[in-house]
């Protein structure tokens, strides 16, 4: 990063930390919303963009962090910043069975992709039928309406979980820089850039992998318990929709895979985008179901094909934000 | 429980099977040449349906008359898809040609929810009620209709890939790009014309299915994870297998909607994958690579 590049960055964080108190509860909602796909995408990037595996259930891994801590919280009063660990065993847990599955007997690339659509559906059916968390009609936690800021139970006003977004964003940014820049990090390009050329030099491809996996799966759930406690609502249907695993790899995609900043430049691109879309639509008085995911799609298509690297790479070498564009300086 | 029954129950998710065959036979085509798994497969496969209920709507068109007109429509898209957009794509990372085919699903499936709206609409042909006896068998006349109709398409295609001089080429292509290109294939416009291929046969399976179940814009995404796994069950890029995946795919829904909870079925066709996985990561019919 360059010294502009950190001036920006100091910048854009200063800005973040004064939005509630200069901005009304709506624009506190919107960047809530941001944030929080700038950080599940931060996560989906540990697989994807570090590791080259391309993950299309990463809903799995929200719904079971949600659910995890939701039914904690409701059926035994443990707290979210307890129930997170136990989400985060899940779904690290799921994780490593589904890595097991796919990284043991061969399974690359495309279909390692549908493993993960395929369990994500499985959780799905399966919370459908599941009781104990309401099924299909639903999982609530109730709202203690009087409560006021209670950071310990992640009760409280819009303004404390914007904070908890831009915490769990910043945080995840930074994990994600020193993960890049470890032993492992170095390990999950070589593997991603050349696996038999990885293997030869002595890494091991099956573990390299199995971390990736359970880093992304464990940063992700944390996502899920953020879900859980910020809606209140849960339903198989949306959580485990194989939808909501596209809306999650989107933000990573358009802003760049593999580098840092891609997946929170993408998410203040696409959640705003889609915002103004849902108004523009609403305004117009027509009321069409699928307009804004055809919106999404078109994006996908656009962005794949004019801007392959996402907008960071591109908007970073515009604006001389990283030492050297297109080099290895992923930040 | 009597014996006939559960024959029955086996016969007639056979018969179902070989349409889900057929639809996975258009997506092993489509990989097996091109080498690009395409995302929007069940998206083609639902507007091969919407297709077949227009036709039915308007003109009163048996599924089964209208599937070479459906065929033609699909088969222009694929072409023109694989020639604009997909072609660009060939070289690139796989995850790129995901995302991009994920792109055009999205499109079609939104496209489609817009025209068509959320509603389940059906083909009602005046033999719906009708049985044809077999001996202890009592088969739904629509399923048998569409049953036959998938197996000629799939004869069709067989025999089209190993006598006609295009399916020969095609073949080259699929074995050997290079060597393909070296003696004068042209390489673009065989892929473009196995797309379309791909598309037309998964457009008739689409026609084919009105005849067993209602269609609805949703249903696009389960119809591509149902044709994956056939694909993935029967062994990659093999084409018997993606019938014979079809088959075994379609019998054990068949099984488990009567035995379980009929929303738990498709629960089950992931357990078969899982398995397979687990125990025959080539497949049934696939080859070790």
């Amino acid at each position: 990063m360059t010294r502009r590049g950190a001036l920006l960055f100091v910048l854009f964080v200063a800005a973040l930390l004064a939005v509630p108190l200069v901005a009304d509860r709506y624009v506190v909602s919107v960047l809530t919303t941001v944030l929080w796909f700038a950080y599940v995408g931060q996560a989906w990037n540990v697989m994807m963009g570090f590791s080259g595996l391309l993950s299309l259930g990463h809903a799995l891994y929200v719904g079971l962090g949600a659910y995890v801590s939701a039914a904690l919280f409701v059926h035994f009063g443990i707290g979210p910043w307890l129930g997170l660990w136990a989400a985060m065993a899940v779904a690290v847990a799921a994780g490593a069975f589904i890595g097991f599955l796919g990284f043991r007997f061969g399974v690359r690339g495309v279909h390692f992709a549908l493993l993960t659509i395929a369990f994500a559906e499985v959780a799905r059916i399966a919370f459908d039928h599941l009781a104990w968390t309401g099924g299909s009609g639903g999982f609530f936690i109730p709202v203690d309406a009087a409560g006021g800021d209670d950071l310990l139970n992640l009760r409280g006003s819009p303004t404390l979980f914007y904070y908890v977004a831009l915490g769990l964003t910043l945080g995840a940014l930074a994990l994600a820089r020193v993960l890049l820049h470890s032993r492992l990090g170095y390990r999950w390009l070589a593997v991603r850039e050349d696996a038999e050329a990885a293997e030869a030099v002595g890494v091991n491809l099956f573990a390299a992998r199995m971390w990736a996996v359970m880093v992304s799966a464990a940063l992700t759930a944390v996502g899920g318990v953020f879900q859980a406690f910020y809606f209140n609502t849960l339903f198989p249907e949306q959580v485990f929709a194989m939808g909501r695993s596209i809306e999650i790899i989107l933000p990573a995609i358009v802003g760049g895979i593999g580098t840092l900043f891609g997946p929170i430049l993408g998410a203040f691109i696409l959640t705003p985008l889609g915002e103004g879309l849902t108004h523009a639509i609403a305004l117009t008085g027509v009321d069409v179901p699928g307009l804004k995911l055809l919106f999404y799609g078109t994006a996908l298509v656009v962005i794949v094909v004019f801007l392959p690297d996402g907008v960071w790479p591109w908007l970073a070498a515009r604006l001389r934000l990283t030492r050297r564009p297109g080099e290895d300086d992923p930040s | 429980m009597p014996l006939d029954v559960y024959l029955n129950i086996v016969a007639s998710g056979l018969l179902t099977g070989l349409v889900y065959g057929l639809a996975a036979l258009g997506l092993s085509v489509i990989f097996g040449v091109v080498r690009v798994v395409n995302f929007a497969h069940g998206e083609m496969m639902v507007a091969g349906m919407y297709g077949a209920v227009l036709l039915f709507a308007a003109f009163g068109l048996d599924p089964v008359l209208s599937a070479p007109l459906v065929a033609a429509v699909l088969f222009a898209f694929g072409y023109a898809l694989q020639r604009g957009l997909v072609n660009r794509f060939v070289e690139r990372p796989e995850h790129m040609q995901f995302i991009l085919l994920l792109g055009v699903a999205t499109i079609l499936l939104n496209a489609l929810l817009m025209i068509f709206g959320p509603d389940s609409r059906g083909v009602h042909v005046d033999y719906a009620f009708d049985a044809v006896e077999i001996g202890p068998l009592m088969l739904d006349a629509v399923r048998v209709h569409a049953g036959i109709g998938a197996v000629v398409v799939a004869a069709a295609l067989f025999a089209f890939f190993r006598y006609s001089r295009t399916g020969k080429a095609i073949r080259a292509c699929a074995d050997n790009p290079l060597g393909a290109r070296v003696v004068g294939l042209n390489l673009d416009g065989l892929y473009a014309f196995t797309f379309g291929i791909g598309a037309a046969v998964v457009g008739i399976a689409g026609t084919l299915m009105t005849l067993i179940v209602e269609v609805r814009p949703q249903a696009a995404p389960e119809y591509t994870l149902l044709s994956f796994i056939i694909v993935i069950v029967g062994g990659l890029g093999s084409l018997p297998g993606a019938l014979l995946g079809g088959v075994l795919i379609g019998v054990t829904e068949a099984l488990a909607g009567f035995l379980l909870v009929p929303s738990m079925k498709t629960l089950v066709s992931y357990a078969v994958l899982i398995l397979i996985l687990l125990l025959r990561p080539q497949g049934l019919l696939g080859r070790r690579s």
